[in-house]
């Protein structure tokens, strides 16, 4: 948005609300960061503490829910302004659902670390962290308005759903092998399949973000490169 | 489902000049029967000029230049055998403030088109009045009173009055300059819904600077800036997702 | 999103209140004291200046009017000029009033409403209209004996007319015209140009537009315009004198070229006569001037009212 709106207060209200879901979305990532971190490090201190942070997320997405409708009602908004607004109602939700994985992963370290740790998490670690990066790419194509970062993303997404089927093989594969690492190997998959979503839920925020920039709907289409 | 319309009026290339200043550059537009066409833009963007070429109401006034073809079902309405009068009986207008003749009933201007253009028809009088007055949604509020003085109803019903005068002609095209702009917003949503039933038997345009009322009221819209005519599309398009840069700026409020 | 919150607004509010029940107890300044003292001065001295010149009028015309009433009667009314003043009337000049006034309005009205239809509805801005602008605004200061002089060159000498009725009222016309073309121009211009516009719209040319619409909502403003010119035109006495209107006549006008007489001429010859009757008979026929004039100016004010009400929503 180079040019401002004649009206100010509009504009003031659009960076509030955009300053928000930033808020929002900062948040999640942050609780993504640590819940693989605390993956990595076996630390349950961290994952405990991300657990507990949860609790703020919720109220912002009322929050945002409340002003993007209350804009609605007052300034009739068309065009981006108007894309713009039902694009945060939706994403919001989106980067809830992102909240509620990583506090499931943590909540599956902190089991897994009671447990006896001689399993093999490795691949996992990468996956997380390529999840890790579409979650940075999708905000960056958020705060940029950036349709080649948002196109990235759901590009990535097609290599994640593939990491998560060859960790799924070897997982099984080392649950009967070592059949007394059972729950460790279970708990490893829930947490694989997790990340798996995760990025689903990436590749949704990214098409509402190329909605929001370009006004196409890329929904349940297989995207061309050109497009 | 919607039949093929015929397309009723199109300009090609119209410019019209107001001695040095081109108030309208070469703007091609077409206007279809059935549907409502929401013209939006700018103070001084031409929209009220454009419209006002369509009835050649410019002839009555001095210094003003129009340029390029109106065609009214492939007759170029400029034409130099064409009768003005004939074109304004086909082409109707009603005008930003309410006026009705107020030396006339009720029943006296909404037939005051007939004094003025010696039309023939068939129908008596009375059933002519009666169903334009039915079309614009004022007969049964004034149906006890059609000897009644026009001055004597309120802005709104004046306006519908004004719509009723020109229904009486049955004309093909509708035009509306503001119709809306000097009532208040019972009397706004009112004459919106009428528009809406109108339509179906009208290719209507509506010069409105209320973008609001454009997007509830219109099929297509189109945008004029500094007379040039930038975009034309399906409204839902148009106020969803522009395809020029300018329509976006003006239709967010980002103008000026 | 609120910038205040409830406890400044009520604290602002109750600071107000404070301020307001204090300046109620000082009272008034003396700065506003002034200001009304003048204010009232201003209002005292309007009051006067229209009253004033209503006292001296009544004055000067109460003592004529006293004097006039007691001699009229009907053979006052009736009767012909006579070397005796109690024998003389004032028939022929009434009677030549009444069809001056008649041709004077036959002429002057179609033409004067014609010329305003022209320069306001049809005339282009040119030069031209300019021009002939200029010369109407001009002329309806020009004084009255000029006319006279006018008149007597081209309608009673060059054109041959003599010093006739036809002659007295094409000069008077010509008096009145720049006044009426003007009066009747504001009252077309009264007509608001949206109503032209719409039945432009509907078809109509001009012209039909101009007859149907604008001359109908203009028309009673024309004629309390042309009552008002009409009541001037009778009322002059400097034109009709230099025509060379009969400052005696002893029968009654006969046809467009015959001789006249007028009230005002009849006025104005009496009062030259040294006899005191005579100048009680001047006063008689000026009761009955006056008396005409006061129908004229009161039918045109009742004429505009009367419009004004029925007007309805314009």
């Amino acid at each position: 948005m180079i040019k401002n709106h004649t009206n100010r207060a509009f504009d003031n209200d659009l960076r509030i609300l955009r300053d928000r879901i930033l808020l929002i979305a900062g948040r999640v990532e942050k609780m993504v960061a640590n819940a693989i971190k605390s993956l990595s490090e076996n630390d349950t201190a961290l994952a405990q503490k991300t657990i507990d942070y949860d609790k703020s997320i919720d109220s912002d997405e009322v929050i945002v829910d409340r002003m993007s409708i209350e804009l609605l009602a007052q300034r009739q908004p068309v065009g981006q302004d108007l894309r713009f607004i039902v694009s945060v109602i939706k994403m919001v939700t989106y980067f809830e659902r992102l909240g509620d994985l990583a506090i499931k992963i943590c909540h599956r370290i902190i089991e897994l670390n009671r447990l006896d740790r001689s399993h093999d998490a490795g691949d996992i670690a990468d996956m997380a962290k390529s999840v890790q990066a579409m979650i940075r790419e999708t905000l960056e194509a958020f705060l940029e308005r950036d349709y080649e970062k948002a196109l990235s993303v759901i590009m990535k997404d097609d290599a994640v759903d593939e990491l998560h089927h060859l960790i799924t093989k070897r997982l099984i594969a080392e649950m009967h092998a070592h059949k007394e690492l059972v729950e460790n190997y279970y708990h490893l998959l829930s947490i694989a399949k997790w990340l798996e979503r995760m990025g689903d839920h990436c590749t949704n925020l990214a098409e509402i973000i190329i909605y929001m920039i370009k006004g196409q709907d890329v929904r349940h289409k297989r995207l061309a490169p050109t497009e | 489902m919607t039949q093929a319309t015929a397309s009723t009026m199109t300009t090609h290339n119209l410019s019209v000049r107001y001695g040095k200043h081109l108030a309208v550059d070469q703007v091609s537009l077409s206007i279809h029967s059935g549907q409502v066409t929401a013209i939006i833009g700018p103070s001084g963007c031409g929209k009220s000029t454009f419209i006002r070429c369509l009835n050649r109401m410019h002839d009555f006034i001095a210094g003003v230049e129009v340029d390029g073809q109106i065609l009214l079902d492939g007759v170029d309405i400029y034409g130099p055998s064409v009768d003005p009068v004939s074109i304004r009986r086909r082409v109707g207008m009603v005008f930003q403030k309410p006026n009705p003749f107020p030396h006339m009933s009720i029943m006296q201007n909404v037939l005051s088109g007939f004094a003025f253009t010696r039309k023939r028809t068939s129908k008596s009088k009375e059933e002519i009045a009666e169903i334009a007055l039915k079309n614009a949604a004022l007969f049964d509020e004034v149906k006890d009173r059609l000897n009644a003085p026009s001055g004597a109803l309120s802005g709104g019903q004046q306006q519908r009055l004004c719509i009723a005068r020109a229904l009486a002609m049955e004309p093909e095209v509708l035009l509306l300059d503001e119709p809306c702009s000097a009532l208040d917003p019972i009397s706004t949503a009112r004459i919106e819904d009428l528009i809406h039933t109108l339509r179906t038997n009208y290719a209507i345009v509506i010069v409105t600077h209320n973008m609001q009322q454009a997007a509830r009221v219109s099929q297509v819209t189109a945008y004029f800036l500094s007379g040039k005519l930038i975009e034309v599309d399906e409204t839902r398009k148009l106020f969803t997702n522009p395809a020029d840069q300018r329509t976006e700026d003006y239709i967010t409020g980002k103008f000026g | 999103m609120a910038a205040f919150s409830e406890q400044d607004f009520l604290s602002t509010a109750n600071e107000m209140k404070e301020v307001e029940s204090a300046r109620v107890i000082v009272g008034i300044t003396r700065e506003e004291k002034n200001a009304q003292l003048v204010e009232r001065i201003f209002r005292l001295l309007c009051l006067s200046a229209a009253f004033l010149p209503l006292l001296i009028l009544a004055f000067l015309v109460g003592n004529t009017v006293i004097s006039g009433l007691e001699r009229i009667d009907l053979d006052f009314l009736t009767g012909f000029p006579s070397r005796f003043a109690s024998k003389a009337g004032i028939l022929p000049a009434l009677i030549g009033t009444f069809y001056l006034m008649l041709l004077t309005t036959i002429i002057a009205l179609p033409l004067g409403v014609a010329s305003a239809i022209y320069l306001e509805e049809y005339a282009k801005d040119t030069w031209f209209k300019s021009l002939i602008e200029l010369n109407v605004t001009n002329l309806a200061g020009v004084p009255s004996i000029i006319f006279g002089l006018l008149g007597l060159e081209l309608f009673v000498r060059a054109l041959g007319l003599g010093p006739s009725l036809v002659a007295g009222a094409l000069t008077l016309s010509l008096l009145i015209l720049p006044v009426m073309i003007t009066a009747t121009r504001e009252a077309l211009k009264t007509v608001p140009k949206n109503l032209r516009e719409a039945g432009l719209a509907l078809g109509g040319t001009k012209l039909s537009v101009t007859l149907r619409v604008v001359l109908p909502l203009a028309m009673s403003q024309i004629i309390t315009g042309a009552i008002l010119s009409i009541a001037r035109a009778i009322g002059e006495s400097a034109p009709i004198i230099v025509i060379g209107a009969a400052t005696y006549l002893a029968f009654l006008p006969n046809g467009l070229l015959s001789e006249f007489s007028a009230l005002p001429l009849q006025i104005f010859q009496w009062v030259e006569r040294p006899q005191a009757d005579f100048v009680e008979n001047a006063s008689g026929a000026i009761v009955v001037l006056l008396a005409i004039l006061a129908i004229f100016n009161l039918s045109a004010a009742w004429l505009r009212h009367h419009k004004e009400k029925s007007r309805g929503s314009l």
